[in-house]
């Protein structure tokens, strides 16, 4: 064994604050600045191996780990949700590696890092997204080879995805995208917005946070500077357009929240509840009530929160 | 989602402590040692060492150990590690013809200087069960040969590169650092220092499929294996302050040199063409698939057709990683449940409209046909 392996044993083997060593921290945040400067474009990046899993949110960890500092408060949410599995992962890396002081509460977070949702409450101004990309490049589907779609990109040639949609219309009668859908950037580059459900889409338009994307294994890093103009793409006879609810969430009675379906007994029984899960919890607390809150209080599911 | 109201912390800690009792297993067995596993294990070790692109033989044991035996996991621990480590700076190339030879065959020779030498291998045994290996105990009589190996073992490729048979393979111009794609995004058409580095960490299992895929006719190969060696070659290593080569121990490896044929074409006579092959450990499989699909990457600096996967570096190199492949194919465990309510509310939504819009049709039918019932 090499020295580096077997430290005295009284002192701890150390990495560095938010685990990346300083270099590395720079190397992404030049990308970072890049990124910035040329909205939606792909800035490839020397993306380190990490200690979590490839596709389980490198990309974003990278971005966030080159930004935290002992002042921020971070924010962690997969599915829109704070305690999903991966989310309490994340959040307990930078715990540990750099006494990262986290929340749940949007307002609070200086960075949100996500993966598939926008939260609902509204992003202020010094606010900081990150968003976990797994295929950051949006012309994949129609074009395999890297070396092919960097030239479309470059070209602004996105024909082919204009026509893709064309196809879902003609056959469907409308873009049956339903996540990860395309939108185009400051009038010059078409990206993907991660797999966030198009509902999330129009909060990216104009938004005051500024938002960063990583894909840690397409090694990629792109980025909307507050205040970018994000369109979805669509047709003027076919405008774009968000999924709706026949209902609101059943335990906060909230209308105007994307809603996951959970499966309540094996005779088809449903509920429909926010996906965003401190959003749901503070309009409970605020006394707002869903039509199925007693139920789920009852059966042990769900807090009730006396407002 | 609420369902998992705050159990998911607590439901993680449990996975650690329940993967650690199955890494266990039955505690009246004695535990597995790390240095039982790099002795014994020494094979699985090295597959670790490649594809973990880290050479600790030590490490690749405990990675083993770890990972109960799981060869990617394991080669994921040595990756997370290595990234961490200080690069201090580069060794002088290594000298393959200076290796210490435990094993060295050509198929193209009968007989070459230094002669064939057949080492530890599996090539010869017969796939019989050695029952007698249950019982533990028994210790193989080392023999001692006659004579030593010949000083010299020439490679080869280079016995036929004196006669200018052989595809001269010179470094760039400038003979510049080697790329580094564990610190720099790799970009396409990729040059061959980077292919190789890809493939040299690459899956074995992925390489040997293209490598067969070649031989099977998807990629005009047609090889012979000039010469495979395995033993132990010096690092020497440079410091700025010294100025002269130090020693810093020595390295297992294995090379394999394909010799593949080329038509030659305007300005280039006919001659034998390369396929290179180097890994960590004694590895012939991953070093012999390497060489193969080494030689098809070359296909387009060659001018030929690039018409098949074993042929195409984004196919080869994007997909080689075992880890990565890993991670994002079991990433689909994650929770997507956000993305497949889009998808429900959209497939119940396309259903119902087709539902109504069938039966508008029907009764627009029905309606048609009314007066001539009536009649």
């Amino acid at each position: 064994m090499t020295v580096h392996q077997m430290p005295a044993d009284n002192t701890k083997p150390a990495y560095n604050y938010a685990y990346l060593d300083e270099q590395t921290k720079r190397m992404i945040r030049r990308a970072l600045l890049k990124a910035v400067a040329v909205p939606g474009y792909q800035v490839p990046f020397g993306s380190r191996e990490m200690p979590l899993a490839r596709g389980w949110g490198t990309g974003g960890i990278q971005i966030t780990a080159a930004l935290i500092g002992p002042a921020d408060t971070l924010k962690v949410i997969d599915q829109g949700a704070d305690d999903t599995t991966n989310a309490v992962s994340i959040r307990k890396f930078f715990e540990r590696t750099a006494d990262a002081r986290t929340s749940e509460a949007t307002e609070e977070a200086t960075i949100i890092q996500t993966r598939h949702r926008i939260p609902e409450a509204p992003l202020k101004s010094g606010q900081v997204m990150v968003y976990q990309v797994p295929m950051p490049e949006p012309l994949r589907k129609l074009e395999p080879r890297e070396a092919e779609t960097r030239k479309m990109h470059a070209w602004a040639e996105y024909g082919l995805m204009q026509v893709k949609l064309y196809e879902s219309i003609a056959r469907f009668g409308e873009v049956t995208t339903t996540y990860d859908y395309p939108v185009m950037v400051n009038g010059r580059y078409v990206m993907s917005p991660s797999p966030i459900p198009k509902f999330d889409n129009p909060k990216m338009h104009m938004s005051p946070a500024l938002q960063l994307f990583g894909a840690g294994r397409e090694k990629r890093i792109y980025a909307l500077p507050p205040y970018t103009s994000v369109k979805s793409l669509d047709f003027e006879d076919h405008p774009f357009r968000i999924q709706s609810w026949s209902q609101p969430c059943g335990l906060c009675g909230a209308a105007d929240s994307y809603l996951d379906e959970v499966v309540i007994d094996d005779r088809g029984g449903r509920m429909f509840v926010c996906s965003d899960s401190h959003y749901c919890e503070t309009r409970r607390a605020e006394g707002h009530r869903g039509a199925m809150l007693g139920d789920a209080a009852a059966s042990g599911l769900v807090e009730e929160t006396n407002p | 989602m609420y369902v998992a109201v705050k159990g998911g912390e607590a439901a993680i800690l449990a996975t650690h402590d329940l993967v650690a009792e199955a890494r266990r297993g039955d505690p009246a067995v004695p535990e597995i040692t790390v240095a039982q596993i790099r002795e014994q294990q020494a094979l699985a070790c090295a597959r670790v060492m490649n594809e973990g692109s880290l050479y600790d033989k030590d490490l690749a044991a405990l990675a083993l150990k770890q990972s109960q035996g799981d060869v990617i996991e394991a080669a994921f621990l040595m990756r997370a590690y290595r990234t961490t480590l200080p690069r201090f700076g580069s060794s002088e190339p290594l000298d393959t013809a200076a290796m210490a030879i435990r094993r060295r065959v050509s198929a193209t020779y009968k007989d070459l200087p230094g002669g064939q030498v057949l080492g530890p291998t599996y090539d010869y045994t017969h796939r019989l069960f050695d029952f007698a290996l249950m019982e533990e105990g028994r210790e193989a009589e080392p023999r001692k040969a006659s004579a030593p190996l010949d000083a010299t073992m020439p490679r080869v490729p280079d016995i036929l590169g004196a006669e200018g048979l052989m595809e001269a393979e010179e470094p760039p111009a400038g003979d510049p650092r080697p790329f580094d794609l564990t610190r720099d995004p790799v970009s396409f058409p990729a040059d061959r220092d980077v292919r190789l580095q890809s493939m040299a960490r690459g899956d074995e299992g992925f390489l040997l499929g293209l490598g067969y895929s070649v031989q099977r006719g998807f990629g005009g190969s047609h090889p012979f294996v000039g010469e495979v060696r395995v033993g132990e070659v010096a690092v020497e290593f440079v410091p700025e302050e010294l100025g002269f080569a130090v020693d810093l121990g020595e390295v297992t490896l294995t090379e394999c040199q394909m010799v593949n044929q080329f038509q030659g074409s305007k300005d280039v006579p006919p001659q034998f063409t390369r396929g290179y092959g180097l890994v960590f450990g004694h590895s012939e499989r991953k070093a012999m698939s390497m060489s193969l699909v080494d030689r098809a990457l070359k296909s387009r600096d060659f001018g030929e057709a690039t018409n098949y996967p074993a042929q195409q570096d984004e196919f080869v190199l994007y997909h080689a990683d075992n880890v990565e492949a890993a991670g994002f194919v079991e990433h689909l465990k994650l929770p997507h449940y956000v993305d497949f309510q889009g998808e429900l509310e959209l497939i119940r939504r396309i259903r119902r409209e087709r539902e109504e819009r069938l039966a508008q049709e029907r009764g627009a039918k029905e309606q048609d046909t009314m007066p001539e019932a009536a009649e």
